[in-house]
């Protein structure tokens, strides 16, 4: 292979392809007849999954050129934008890399997804999916400031969409006037973002003027001034809490995945609630090093309560989705404490929970869809004696529980084996609380399982309904595959991230070291 | 070969389900039985080339988990310790799939029970081959995991589901406590290697824990643990022993095992009996050396082990279902073992384990022929009689029993040096005269071990022989037609008790030498600690301690304590590699270092209980008439309610947890955070909301706003830059 070829600015095209077919879908309405929808909406499926396949096919293209051994970033590219150290520039580390080839991955799956469930304004929704995956890997790749804000806010937008008109049915009072329930969500979901958006946006600027450019690498090696780095934090912290989202401010994603379709639910909890732990890394630890450490006891606190609280919480739900939406929060409670142990095993494992979060519960609401296209419910008591037809869902269901409950073997085991390790390390009192969710996580993965599978069909539909199709299988399987490569394997992963990992350390420990902490 | 052993039985549960959709049930079958009873032969290859051919070794296959420092491979650990479980593993769970085979027949969906089975095998084995925490962690949870699938077979049955998910989550509260230690073990000793860790111990060495400014000796060591700091080896091993608690259902953490018995008869042999319940007997001896030099936390091993063995023989008493006896009784059994490994008879606990899962499967898996028979009727009330229909499993059922209640002649000791009686005499009387040897060394709760020893062994003869009369003997109380047309065993069914018979008979016997006697030295090697054994002991720091702080025995009377604390125990405790080979065994041939009293107790402890049942249950026109506790009265509902063990814990744990999950929803969720929060905040914007909420039709306010907070962020960032 010529070094032109690798030289081709791989990571933009890979981030932008997915808008390619996006315009393409545009292209095909726009000469069309009106009497042709159904064709329209059938040629934007297939685009559609098209687009995400190649653009999975070109990612794994930029993997082989990634060097795994090495710290720093690679393949970047540098544009000038808007001038005076603001510009376009892309790359990739360890600490992202693979979170590029999660997304890429995951977005297939999502439009195969919604092949049938979604009816309604298909060409629109497609778009709107091949959009957000520009989006999201953009948030994964970009090396400026700036232009990271721009994809990490411009993503929800695509999300609002996707929640606000193909989001379920039902509503609800507020405000003194009736509202469709994905709105409320939609509003929720937004007034979060809008508060943590708004800060981020105030230090973004702050720090603009003070190092007078928005590169992230240059920034990874600014040092702020020890007082000003606590404010900085902050309101970092306040944009990327909301999107991982830790308690208290997790409130809108139980709303927001009972709202969502499927698919939508899928690359909320694989992708987008990860964009809050990767900023923590590429940006809290490297660039506040000082601050981190001050609010560490402050971040485990949360962490801890998140995974007490939201598995408590778990518990007593009675739809399935909110219950796998609050596993979620208590799930990213090990990765909020994980990151901020400041040690190999913490951010390591940390990042690992991200990925294999991504697949479990990506999974998990997949396993919702399954039985929700059938029955057009989410209340666990309307199932029940499931496994007596549909034998295949049976056991992927169980499999990705028993993933969700941390079972070694499948992939959550990992990540939480890891950042509870990285956690004793510091604070004892941390890894036993945050371990009391080992407990937690059996107890209402497994009353889930034994509510929906097992027991007896006491309702007459269950029985009409039919196992997984080809499609449906394919997806899990694939999941599946993926989850127990990386519970069995997962050291080649974990090589990965290790480079970034050091890298931030060094930093870390340098930082810290200097501050005389 | 080695990892074969290991993965032929996973290569069998694979398997099992595709063969049976697309050939058949019985080929499904036959495969699992085939790749198990393959894995099997090589455990035994395996066992004479090691524990005989002092071969150990380690075969690392890949690094499983590699972060930093923390590194744990898969790998397949061959000591003598392992190789014992490996046949021990291997052999009942043969016996068992072949045993299904009969048991099973009329059940629509064997191929997962068969799949199920291998699954299990394949975890146990995983278990006991790790040379790591990390890996031992691993099989445990899948051991955990297959158990909780077993436990719910009959998916449909509400009591199933809720036992499986009680077994789940009950070992997950020990987990909690196990991975606690791990990561204790990961930060004291910066590894969760067994050799490493348990080099560290064995030598003493200095060790540094994390961010500590200096090591200390390990012996020596304490580190910080919920703001207390406590000794380091004492932490580790409090915490790993929570974990084994969970698994071997010990008191506090029991209350899943009976419950457990809602799955079919063989799995409760297998797992709730044989294999998987020893895993925590496992870990304590695995990490003997631990133990040895952390003696606070030998002292809880032997106080919750002595008081689970009392409890659940106490429990066992009063059980009408023939399968919950046994479990109390298993329960019991296990509580022997940890008592054992408390007063540092390591040797004698794994004895006990050894010879327990030949006998404890045979009860279970007569227990099961007699619940085929008579249409799978659990109440021993309504048998009665049945060894007119079941001869043969009556006197395998017969065997079984004695070996449990440890029928021997000890003293035929003196002319052929070693207990002449069944498996259980050998290695119960092994663990008993420990537990006394330890008590006047002055170890801590050792001579309450021996004493609940003693008393349980009364109550385990008790309700041994009550079931036995019950379910055997007297007039049958089942209804006519089940008398009538019982099924009979298949010989699937008869011929793995028959083997299991030969086990329960011979194997302390045969064992006996090797795991406690005069070859316990050079047949453990390494693997665990033996008091004395300069190249498993190592200095024991532990044992100077006890020693130095040895107290006058309680029982004062007897002249030959002096003699006893310094002469050679050959039922246990005490050995000395180097001593016993010159000085030899002839001295310990002219007779036990006990008082006579002691090694005649477990004896008289097994007529007692033996003679109150048959009082009770041969004599008499009525077998259900009321005993020596009257029914209703407070000591009689104490223990049919299993010491209210459950619902203390429902009272304190479950109900409260439930409603703070519902609580924390509704008003923490829902009131607080929502209510000051997003809600609180759009009823202050009063206007603009309502102008929002006019503009519901569409959520293009949503795309218009974000845009632009977007463009006016850009838009001032390009002022700002151009300013400066």
């Amino acid at each position: 292979m010529t070094e032109s070829f690798i030289d081709q600015p791989w990571l933009s095209f890979t981030t932008f392809l997915p808008i390619l077919g996006a315009l393409f879908i545009v292209l095909r309405r726009l000469l069309s007849r009106g009497d042709e929808t159904a064709l329209v909406d059938n040629a934007a499926r297939w685009v559609a999954l098209l687009t995400t396949v190649v653009t999975f096919v070109v990612s794994l293209i930029v993997y082989v050129f990634y060097d795994t051994s090495v710290e720093g970033f690679q393949l970047v590219e540098e544009i000038a934008w808007l001038g005076s150290g603001i510009s376009y520039k892309m790359g990739v580390d360890g600490a992202s890399i693979l979170f590029v080839l999660l997304t890429t991955f995951i977005m297939p799956i999502c439009i195969l997804a919604s092949w049938q469930s979604v009816t309604k304004r298909v060409a629109d929704y497609m778009i709107a999916f091949l959009v957000l995956e520009t989006l999201m890997i953009g948030v994964f790749c970009a090396l400026d400031l700036v232009l990271f804000y721009v994809f990490f806010e411009a993503s929800l937008i695509p999300m609002f969409l996707i929640i606000g008109i193909w989001g379920s049915e039902g509503e609800r009072t507020f405000m003194g006037a009736i509202v469709k329930n994905r709105i409320y969500a939609t509003f929720k979901f937004f007034l979060y973002t809008l508060l943590g958006s708004l800060l981020m946006l105030i230090a973004l600027v702050w720090m603009y003027m003070e190092a007078g450019t928005t590169d992230v690498v240059a920034l990874q090696t600014y040092d702020f001034p020890i007082g000003a780095q606590n404010w900085l934090w902050i309101a970092f912290f306040a944009s990327f809490a909301v999107k991982m989202p830790m308690w208290p401010v997790h409130t809108w994603l139980p709303d927001a995945h009972v709202q969502a379709p499927t698919a939508g639910s899928v690359v909320l909890a694989a992708i987008l609630l990860k964009m809050g732990g990767y900023g923590f890394v590429r940006f809290s630890l490297p660039m506040f090093p000082v601050a981190s450490d001050f609010f560490a006891p402050f971040v485990f606190t949360l962490s801890v309560i998140a995974i007490v609280y939201t598995s408590l919480v778990a518990f007593a739900q009675e739809d399935m989705k909110k219950l796998i939406a609050y596993s979620s929060v208590a799930h990213m409670g090990f990765v909020t404490m994980g990151l901020f142990t400041g040690t190999e095993q913490g951010i390591e494992g940390a990042l690992f929970q991200m990925l294999s979060h991504g697949f479990i519960s990506g999974a998990l609401f997949l396993c919702v869809g399954v039985v929700y296209d059938r029955l057009h419910t989410r209340q666990i008591a309307a199932y029940g004696g499931l496994v007596k037809h549909m034998k295949w869902y049976a056991f992927f269901f169980l499999f990705f529980t028993m993933g969700n409950v941390g079972l070694p073997g499948v992939s959550g085991f990992v990540g939480e084996m890891l950042t509870l390790v990285g956690a004793y390390k510091v604070s004892t009192w941390t890894a036993a609380v945050a371990a009391l969710g080992l407990i937690f996580s059996a107890a209402y993965g497994l009353r889930l399982y034994r509510e929906v599978v097992f027991g007896t069909v006491h309702n007459e539909q269950v029985l009409t309904m039919p196992d997984l199709g080809r499609r449906e299988w394919g997806m899990l399987a694939v999941l599946a595959f993926m989850a127990l490569w990386l519970g069995v394997n997962p050291t080649p992963t974990l090589d990965v991230f290790s480079p970034a990992v050091d890298s931030v350390l060094g930093r870390y420990d340098a930082a810290l070291a200097a501050a005389g902490r | 070969m080695e990892p074969f052993v290991v993965l032929l039985p996973l290569f069998g549960a694979l398997l099992a389900m595709p063969i049976g959709r697309m050939v058949s049930a019985r080929a499904a079958e036959l495969t699992t039985i085939a790749f198990v009873l393959m894995a099997c032969l090589i455990a035994w290859v395996l066992f004479f080339d090691v524990a005989v051919g002092h071969n150990a070794r380690t075969i690392q296959l890949f690094t499983w988990i590699g972060s930093g420092n923390f590194i744990a491979d898969w790998a397949v650990k061959l000591d003598t310790m392992s190789v014992i479980m490996l046949v021990v593993i291997t052999s009942v769970s043969s016996l068992v799939h072949i045993y299904s085979v009969g048991y099973m027949h009329d059940d629509a969906s064997r191929p997962r029970f068969f799949a199920y089975l291998s699954l299990f095998t394949f975890a146990m084995l995983t278990l006991v081959t790790a040379d790591n925490f990390i890996q031992l962690f691993f099989g445990w949870e899948g051991v955990g995991l297959a158990s909780y699938l077993l436990i719910g077979f009959y998916h449909h049955k509400k009591s199933a589901n809720d036992a499986a998910i009680k077994a789940f989550v009950v070992n997950r509260v020990g987990d909690f406590g196990f991975a606690l230690g791990i990561m204790a073990i990961f930060f004291i000793f910066g590894s969760v290697g067994f050799e490493e860790v348990f080099q560290a111990v064995r030598t003493d060495a200095v060790v540094t824990p994390f961010n500590a400014a200096d090591g200390a000796p390990i012996s020596e060591l304490t580190v910080g643990f919920l703001g207390l700091e406590l000794h380091a080896l004492t932490l580790i091993g409090i915490l790993l022993f929570i974990g084994a608690m969970g698994k071997s259902a010990q008191f506090f953490l029991h209350t899943w095992l009976p419950d457990a018995m809602e799955g079919p008869t063989p799995v409760s042999a297998l797992i709730h009996a044989a294999t998987m319940v020893t895993a925590g007997v496992f870990l304590v001896c695995r990490c003997s050396i631990i133990y040895e030099n952390a003696p606070d936390a030998a002292t809880l091993v032997t106080f919750i082990g002595a008081t689970t063995a009392f409890f659940a023989a106490t429990v066992g008493l009063l059980q009408d279902d023939i399968k919950k006896v046994i479990a109390y009784s298993t329960c019991s059994q296990l509580g022997y073992m940890f008592f054992a490994a408390g007063v540092g008879s390591y040797g004698a606990a794994m004895f006990h384990l050894f010879t327990h899962a030949f006998f404890k499967a045979l009860l279970f898996l007569g227990a099961g022929s007699v619940i085929h028979a008579v249409h799978h009727e659990q109440d021993m009330k309504k048998m009665g009689g049945v060894r007119h229909i079941l001869p043969f499993t009556y006197a395998m059922m017969i065997i079984g029993t004695i070996a449990i209640t440890g029928v021997g002649f000890p003293f035929l000791y003196d002319i052929f040096h070693f207990p002449v009686g069944t498996a259980g005499f050998a290695s119960k009387d092994a663990i008993i005269e420990a537990a006394y040897a330890a008590g006047t060394e002055g170890r801590t709760g050792a001579y309450y071990a021996f004493a609940m020893g003693l008393i349980a062994a009364v109550f385990t003869s008790f309700y041994s022989w009550r079931l036995i009369f019950l379910t055997f003997h007297g007039k049958s109380r089942a209804p006519d037609h089940v008398m009538k047309h019982p099924h009979f065993p298949p010989n699937w069914m008869l011929l793995p008790l028959a083997v299991l018979a030969f086990g329960a008979l011979f194997a302390g016997m045969l064992g006996y030498k090797s795991f406690v006697g005069d070859k316990a030295a050079s047949f453990w090697g390494n693997s665990i600690y033996i008091a004395g054994d300069a190249h498993a002991g190592g200095e024991s720091h532990a044992v100077e301690a006890y020693a130095a702080e040895a107290t006058p025995p309680v029982e004062g009377d007897h002249a030959e304590t002096p003699a006893i604390a310094s002469a050679e125990d050959p039922a246990g405790a005490a050995h000395d590699e180097a001593e016993e080979h010159t000085e030899g065994y002839g001295e310990e041939g002219e007779g036990h270092h006990f008082p006579l009293w002691v090694l005649y107790a477990p004896l008289l402890a097994m007529l007692i209980g033996f003679g109150t049942a048959f009082a009770h249950y041969m004599r008499g026109s009525d077998p259900l008439r009321p005993g020596l506790l009257r029914e209703g009265g407070i000591l009689y509902s104490f223990l049919k309610n299993k010491w209210y063990v459950d619902e203390v814990y429902r009272f304190l744990f479950l109900n409260p947890s439930r409603r703070l999950g519902r609580i924390l929803w509704k008003i923490g969720d829902g009131r607080i955070i929502d209510g000051l929060g997003p809600d609180g905040l759009s009823g202050l914007a009063g206007f603009g909301s309502r102008l929002i909420v006019r503009l519901q039709s569409g959520y293009i306010y949503h795309y218009a706003f974000a845009m632009l907070v977007g463009i006016g962020v850009i838009l001032l960032i390009v002022r700002l830059g151009g300013a400066q």
